[in-house]
C-alpha cells in the first residue's frame, strides 16, 4: 500500500518535472572534478559557471519569443571511463538534461558518446581528439579539431605566410601522431604547390638524437620551410642541429610543441618559430581577449585550452537551442531537434575560432586553427588564425 | 651529390666519434680483465650528468660561485668530468667487480653484475633527478663555417679532434709505457703477472680510470652536441658501441676506434639514402657479415687457448 503511494508520488513528480523545466534549459557537464586530472574539471566548471552567470544576468536565453534561464548540472566522472558512462546515463535519464557537454578526455568521451548516442541526446566533447568519439554517432559532436586537420592547415600557413614553394618534413616514423601529421602535411602541401613540392620527407626513429644525415638532405633540398610534428624533447635537438647544418629557414610545428617544457630545453634557438594549436592566451584579440580578461579577473589565472573549448562548446550548444525557434517541452523531440540544429549551424563565432559542422560524416568541426609564434621573450603568442 | 656525400662523411665522423670514445672504454676493460663491462654505457650517461652539474656550477647557475666565461668552463669541465666519472667507474669496480674477482667466480657472473650495475645507475639517476630531461648549457657559441657547400661547426670539429687525440693517447699509453705493458701482461696471463711483482689490482684500477674517464669525456662532448640529456641516454648508444668494439676486434685499441667509426659511417649513410627504419637493419646486417667473415673482428687476433 505504502509503495504504491510512493510510486504515485514519483509519477506526479515525473510529470511535474517537464512542466517545471519549461522555463529553464538544463545542460549536463560530464567532467573530471576529481581523479587524475582535476585541473581539467576545474577549468571546465569555471568556464561553464562564467557562461551561466553571463547568460542569466542578461535575462536568460531567448528562444523564439520566450526567455529561458539556463541551468548547468555538473557530474563528476572521476576521469574514469566507467564513471563517465554512469555520469552520462544519470545526466540524461535522471536529470533530464537537454544536452551534455563533456567528457573532456577521449578515454571517457568514447564510452560516454556511445551512451549519449543510444539515448539520443546531443553530446559535445570539447577536448577529445580521438576519431572514435564521434565516429558513426550522429548525436555526438566535437569542439576541437582532429589531429588530422593540423597537417593541411600547417601546409596552408606555410604556403601563404612564407610564400613557400618547397617544403621539407622531418618526423618520427615509429610514432603514430607525427607520422599521421607528416603525411597529412605532405598531402596538403602538394595539393597547393603541386606534386613533388615536398622536396624532402625525412624520417627518424624514436630516441634518435643525431639528425645530421636527414638535415643534410633537407638543407641541400632547397626547401623554404621545415615542418617538424614532434614533441618537446626532440624539437630542441632538431632545431639546433638544423641551424648548425646551415638551414636558416623557418621551422613549423604542431600542437605537440605546446606541451611540456619546450622553451626550457630549447632556449633561444626556438624563438621566432611557429606552431599550429587550438588556442593561445597571449596576444589574443576581440572576444577571446574579453573571455581571457573576465576569466583571469574571476579566477586569478589564465584560462587554458580546456576552459576556452568548454566555453565554446556550451555556447555553441546554446546557440543551437536558440536557432531551434521554440522548445516543444517533449524531451525526445527537443533533443532530436537540438541535434539537427547543431549539425546545421552555419558559422559559430567561438573564441577558439569559427566553427561549423560538415554536411555529412562524423560531427568533427570545421574550424580555424591558431598559429602561435614563439616571441623573443620565449612566450607563445597568438599570431593569426588559419582556416581550412 | 658529392657535396652531400662529403657532408655526410663529416656527419659520420662526428657520430662515429662518440661510438669510438665509448668503444675504447669497453675495449680497455675487456682487454685487461676479459670482462664485458655492460655498465659502460651508463657510466657514459653519468659522465654527461657530471659534465652538466660541473658546467652549471662553474657557470655560476647555482650561485655557489661567480660565473666563469664559457671557454674557461669547458677547459675546466674536461678534466673535472673525467676525474669524477673515473671515480664512479673505480667505485663500481671496488664494490661490484673486485669482490667477485676475489672469490674467483666465473666471469659470466661478473658480466651479469655489470648489467645490473648499469640498471642501478640508470634508475638511481631516475629516482634522484627525475625523468624530466635536462638542457645542457651552451658553453661555447656554435660557429657555423661553410666552404665548398659543406657546413661544419666548431663543436663538430672539436668532437672529431677529441676522438682522434683520445685514440692516440690511449694507444700510446697501452703500447709505449710501462703501465701499458703491465696492462697487456695481465691480459696475457692474469695469474703469472702478480708473481712478477706487478701490482695487478693497481693496474686494474688504472684501467677503469682510463675507461671511465674517456666515457666521461664522451659524455661531456655528447651533451654539448646534443644538449638534451636524460637517464636512458646511455643504454642504447652503449650497446651499439659494444657491438662496434666487437666488430673492430674487442681488446684491440685501433679495432675499437675503427669499429666505432665504421658503425657511425654505416648508420649515417643508410639514413641519408633510405628511410630511417632501415638503419639498424642494414647497419647490423653489414656488421654481422663482417663478423661471419672475420669472427675475431677487423683488428682482432685469435687468442690461442692455453693448455
Amino acid at each position: 500500500m505504502k509503495r504504491s503511494w510512493l510510486i504515485a508520488l514519483f509519477c506526479v513528480l515525473g510529470l511535474a518535472t517537464p512542466a517545471l523545466a519549461a522555463d529553464t534549459i538544463k545542460l549536463g557537464f560530464n567532467i573530471p572534478l576529481t581523479g587524475d586530472i582535476p585541473d581539467v574539471g576545474e577549468s571546465s566548471k569555471n568556464a561553464a559557471e562564467m557562461l551561466k552567470k553571463k547568460i542569466n544576468d542578461a535575462g536568460g536565453l531567448k528562444v523564439g519569443d520566450k526567455s529561458y534561464k539556463v541551468e548547468f548540472i555538473y557530474e563528476d566522472n572521476e576521469s574514469k571511463a566507467e564513471s563517465a558512462l554512469s555520469a552520462a546515463r544519470k545526466l540524461i535519464t535522471q536529470d533530464n538534461v537537454l544536452g551534455m557537454v563533456g567528457p573532456q578526455s577521449s578515454k571517457q568521451a568514447v564510452p560516454a558518446g556511445e551512451a549519449a548516442n543510444e539515448l539520443k541526446t546531443p553530446m559535445m566533447a570539447p577536448w577529445s581528439t580521438n576519431p572514435n568519439t564521434t565516429k558513426e554517432r550522429p548525436f555526438v559532436f566535437r569542439g576541437c579539431f582532429l589531429d588530422t586537420f593540423q597537417g593541411p592547415t600547417a601546409a596552408k600557413f606555410a604556403s601563404e605566410e612564407f610564400k613557400a614553394k618547397k617544403a621539407a618534413v622531418l618526423y618520427d616514423i615509429a610514432s603514430d601522431y607525427p607520422k599521421g601529421l607528416a603525411e597529412d602535411f605532405k598531402a596538403g602541401f602538394e595539393k597547393i604547390n603541386g606534386p613533388g613540392s615536398v622536396v624532402a620527407f625525412e624520417t627518424f626513429t624514436t630516441k634518435d638524437v643525431d639528425f645530421s644525415a636527414q638535415l643534410t638532405n633537407i638543407a641541400k633540398s632547397g626547401a623554404d620551410v621545415l615542418f617538424v610534428p614532434q614533441y618537446y624533447n626532440e624539437v630542441p635537438l632538431i632545431v639546433k642541429q638544423a641551424k648548425s647544418m646551415g638551414f636558416n629557414k623557418p621551422v613549423l610545428g604542431s600542437d605537440s610543441w605546446g606541451s611540456g617544457d619546450l622553451m626550457g630545453l630549447c632556449g633561444d634557438d626556438c624563438k621566432g618559430n611557429f606552431f599550429v594549436t587550438h588556442y593561445a592566451a597571449a596576444g589574443a584579440k576581440g572576444a577571446t581577449k574579453d573571455f581571457i580578461d573576465a576569466y583571469t579577473a574571476q579566477y586569478k589565472k589564465t584560462p587554458d585550452d580546456v576552459a576556452a573549448l568548454t566555453w565554446d562548446s556550451a555556447n555553441l550548444m546554446l546557440a543551437a537551442v536558440q536557432s531551434m525557434g521554440a522548445l516543444s517541452g517533449d524531451m525526445a523531440k527537443d533533443r532530436e531537434a537540438l541535434m539537427k540544429a547543431m549539425a546545421g549551424i552555419k558559422k559559430f563565432e567561438g573564441i577558439t575560432g569559427d566553427m561549423s559542422y560538415p554536411a555529412s560524416g562524423p560531427h568533427d568541426p570545421i574550424k580555424c586553427a591558431v598559429i602561435v609564434k614563439i616571441d623573443d621573450a620565449g612566450k607563445f603568442g597568438f599570431y593569426k588564425s588559419v582556416c581550412p | 651529390m658529392l657535396q652531400s656525400f662529403l657532408q655526410n662523411i663529416l656527419n659520420a665522423l662526428q657520430w662515429g666519434s662518440f661510438y669510438s670514445l665509448i668503444a675504447l672504454g669497453y675495449c680497455l676493460v675487456y682487454g685487461v680483465l676479459l670482462l664485458i663491462n655492460f655498465a659502460h654505457g651508463d657510466i657514459f650517461m653519468v659522465g654527461a650528468y657530471i659534465a652538466f652539474f660541473v658546467s652549471m656550477v662553474l657557470l655560476g647557475k647555482y650561485g655557489a660561485m661567480a660565473g666563469l666565461p664559457g671557454w674557461l668552463v669547458l677547459t675546466l669541465a674536461v678534466p673535472l668530468t673525467m676525474i669524477l666519472t673515473a671515480v664512479v667507474g673505480v667505485t663500481l669496480e671496488r664494490i661490484a667487480y673486485r669482490p667477485l674477482r676475489r672469490k674467483g667466480v666465473n666471469r659470466l657472473y661478473v658480466v651479469i653484475t655489470a648489467l645490473m650495475c648499469g640498471l642501478i645507475l640508470e634508475n638511481g639517476n631516475l629516482a634522484l633527478l627525475g625523468a624530466s630531461r635536462k638542457s645542457f648549457p651552451t658553453l661555447i657559441p656554435v660557429q657555423v663555417y661553410t666552404f665548398f657547400g659543406i657546413t661544419v661547426t666548431n663543436i663538430k670539429l672539436m668532437v672529431i679532434g677529441v676522438a682522434f687525440l683520445s685514440f692516440l693517447l690511449l694507444h700510446f699509453i697501452v703500447t709505449r709505457t710501462k703501465i701499458g705493458m703491465a696492462m697487456r701482461a695481465i691480459s696475457y696471463d692474469r695469474f703469472a703477472v702478480p708473481l712478477m711483482g706487478i701490482p695487478a689490482d693497481t693496474i686494474i684500477v688504472f684501467t677503469f680510470v682510463l675507461g671511465s674517464g674517456f666515457a666521461g669525456l664522451a659524455g661531456l662532448f655528447f651533451a654539448m652536441t646534443y644538449p638534451v640529456i636524460d637517464p636512458y641516454m646511455g643504454a642504447l648508444i652503449g650497446w651499439k658501441a659494444f657491438i662496434a668494439a666487437v666488430v673492430g676486434g674487442i681488446g684491440s685499441i685501433p679495432g675499437a676506434f675503427a669499429g666505432g667509426f665504421l658503425l657511425g659511417f654505416v648508420e649515417i649513410m643508410v639514413v641519408a639514402f633510405f628511410p630511417s627504419t632501415f638503419r639498424d637493419l642494414i647497419a647490423f646486417s653489414i656488421l654481422l657479415l663482417i663478423l661471419s667473415i672475420r669472427p675475431t673482428g677487423l683488428f682482432g687476433v685469435a687468442r690461442r687457448t692455453k693448455i
